[in-house]
């Protein structure tokens, strides 16, 4: 009987291992396998021969895009969109999130439901669309040309985030605010000194969700920026790629490597911020996401 | 005497002198119900920093969340480029028989992107859904800490690749071959594989209609597992070790635990996360369907917000365009509420 037990367990084990490994593996290999043909040769790449390590190393791809005053333009812009929206997102999100997390609040129901309806029911692309362009034109008679500006102030704001964040700041004890209060700290203060301190964890998930939404943020940026100097990387890169895969603009290509090097160059590029700040984020978020979770 | 003191809940019987009387209490109901909007004006006043704080996310969703909504009776009206929504002259329900029951090629096509719509969030549902649980399942399994947590970093990382990364590479890695170019490299693992005939391989699966939506559902598996497994770990983490020593001395294998101790415990998680699912039927993302369809696969890949943006966006038919949109999401709408009920009503827990 005994010994029955731990084969099954055994087995299971062995099943866990392989399966977890295999799905690792596949996860990080596209990106391994970007990388590679980043740097291989053309007739590598072309033929797909490339297993894991570049074949004939160039870094002429690389080089070509670190050229190419548009690929430093679309970084910027991005930098720029990823910067403002997240600090406008997440002054708003905490802001309102620590009003609705107060008991004290009237109406808090009401202006639940007002956040948690957007999340049952969304207008759909064509509705938001025109919605967008009727506040283009706002900001075009305010005197704000940049469409830039327009994504940062109206696009984003997902409700399930503050959500996130209203269930963190109601897991603090109300005796530290009194307490805060007594001491003669401001509703303001207690907000910054003592809730998005004390829950630092969900903050930064919430701030990290944010910032890669904006980072990754594409459709709208490419619908609503007019101005393709002012265009963000993800715009770029499928620019880029809708352009390369049209065949008549790959007959005739005299480099040394291949069309798909620059479009892989330019995808390592985009994700290297990400994999960066990645690991330092990464204990913080499956943190964040359980403290927060759904409650109601 | 009872059914006398049930007349009214404000009127209490005195039994001394045989008739009725206020009930004290109901004159302290009566002043707060008639002082009820000061005592609101007062609750505001005392804590207006709160209502400050407030009203920028109210503003933020009204203008750019609620505001579309109303942009919505653009549906019933005849689309007009210059006139706002509100000017526009009423049609009718004339764009929603015509997609409905108008009997042309927009109908049939509007009724293929409804079916793909459901058949793709349905297959995600069916495979999507499980992969994530299973994979916590496993990760419980990893007794060392430093592995698992390897296991995952790497598999938490493509959630944080964006859709274009995601579908650029995917249309890389199977992409079309040509004179001057072979075939991508997981077409040419396949075909090694024999899984796929060299013919199919060189003329690129994504301009294949029925490879789509197993190429949607395996990038959603790789996309979205690892990060989703992260809530029902948790849950299973938080199951006490007692309650599988308890099951293995009354003789319980590993099959019989997961049966028994697992699968009773996070059974609430995975209700409100099937509720979310649900919810989530018919809402699926535009992005990567815009992002990997091409004209040679609208028929099994081009779903309801894709006619939209085709007609409404690229083409100037922003009636016909909004009337698609709003059905697809009022039955997504009626779809989270019944789960919802359905769920709260069958195992006492709900989402909303």
């Amino acid at each position: 009987m005994k010994r029955k037990l731990e084969i099954s367990e055994f087995i299971f084990k062995i099943i866990s291992y392989t399966i977890l490994t295999i799905f690792s593996l596949a996860c990080l290999y596209p990106f391994i396998y970007a990388i590679s043909a980043a740097m291989s040769a053309r007739q590598a790449v072309d033929y797909a021969q490339i297993v894991l390590f570049p074949k004939g190393v160039q870094f002429e791809a690389f080089a070509r895009m670190f050229n190419n005053n548009m690929f430093w333009n679309s970084y910027s812009n991005t930098l720029f969109l990823t910067f403002y929206g997240t600090i406008w997102e997440m002054i708003l999100s905490i802001l309102g999130a620590y009003a609705l997390s107060k008991k004290r609040l009237l109406f808090r129901k009401q202006f639940n439901f007002f956040l948690v309806f957007t999340m049952w029911f969304a207008a759909g692309i064509v509705p938001q669309y025109l919605n967008y362009l009727a506040t283009q034109r706002i900001f075009r008679k305010v005197g704000i040309y940049d469409d830039k500006w327009l994504v940062v102030i109206a696009m984003g704001m997902a409700a399930m985030n503050i959500i996130l964040l209203r269930n963190a700041f109601e897991g603090v004890p109300s005796e530290i605010e009194e307490a805060a209060i007594v001491d003669g700290a401001t509703e303001f203060q207690v907000l910054t000194k003592v809730y998005v301190p004390m829950c630092k964890s969900t903050v930064a998930t919430v701030a990290l969700f944010f910032g890669i939404s904006r980072w990754n943020g594409y459709y709208w940026a490419r619908q609503m920026i007019s101005d393709t100097n002012e265009h963000p990387l993800q715009v770029f890169i499928r620019l880029l790629l809708e352009q390369y895969s049209d065949p008549d603009q790959m007959t005739g290509w005299a480099e040394n490597y291949a069309s798909d090097s620059v479009i892989y160059a330019l995808i390592v590029c985009s994700i290297v911020p990400i994999l960066i700040i990645y690991p330092f984020i990464q204990k913080y978020f499956a943190k964040g996401t359980n403290e927060g979770g759904v409650k109601e | 005497m009872a059914d006398k003191a049930k007349a009214a809940d404000f009127l209490l019987y005195d039994e001394e002198t045989g008739t009725y009387r206020m009930d004290p209490e109901q004159a302290v109901r009566d002043d707060v119900e008639k002082h009820y909007w000061k005592h609101v004006g007062l609750m505001v006043a005392k804590d207006w920093r709160l209502y400050v704080m407030l009203i920028p996310m109210i503003l933020v969703f009204l203008f750019w969340r609620y505001f579309p909504m109303y942009e919505l009776l653009g549906s019933f009206k005849v689309a007009d480029e210059v006139k706002p929504v509100a000017e526009q002259y009423f049609a009718g329900f004339s764009y929603f028989r015509r997609l409905l029951v108008g009997g042309d090629s927009l109908s049939a096509d509007f009724w293929r992107a409804f079916r793909n719509t459901f058949l793709l969030s349905f297959y995600g549902l069916l495979f999507g859904f499980p992969a994530p649980i299973i994979l916590a399942l496993f990760f419980n399994e990893i007794r060392s800490n430093m592995m698992r947590s390897i296991y995952q970093v790497l598999t938490y990382l493509p959630k944080f690749m964006s859709t274009v990364v995601m579908t650029s590479l995917t249309t890389l890695l199977v992409r079309q071959g040509s004179i001057i170019s072979g075939m991508g490299v997981i077409s040419k693992a396949l075909v090694a594989l024999g899984l796929i005939s060299h013919d199919v391989g060189q003329a690129g699966l994504l301009n294949q209609p029925q490879f789509f939506r197993a190429i949607y559902q395996i990038t959603g598996i790789w996309e979205g597992a690892g990060y989703g497994s992260i809530v029902f770990f948790a849950a299973i983490i938080a199951i006490s070790p007692t309650s599988y020593e308890a099951a293995q001395i009354d003789g319980a294998g590993k099959m019989a635990q997961m049966r028994y101790v697992v699968l009773p415990s996070i059974l609430s998680t995975i209700v409100i996360m099937l509720i979310t699912h649900i919810g989530g039927l018919l809402s699926i993302g535009y992005e990567k369907v815009l992002l990997l369809y091409n004209s040679n696969t609208y028929i099994t890949a081009d779903v309801v917000s894709t006619f939209a943006q085709r007609y409404g966006i690229l083409g100037a038919n922003k009636g016909l365009a909004s009337a698609s949109e709003m059905l697809n999401n009022v039955v997504g709408m009626l779809l989270v509420i019944g789960a919802n009920t359905i769920a709260r009503k069958a195992s006492n827990t709900s989402l909303y």
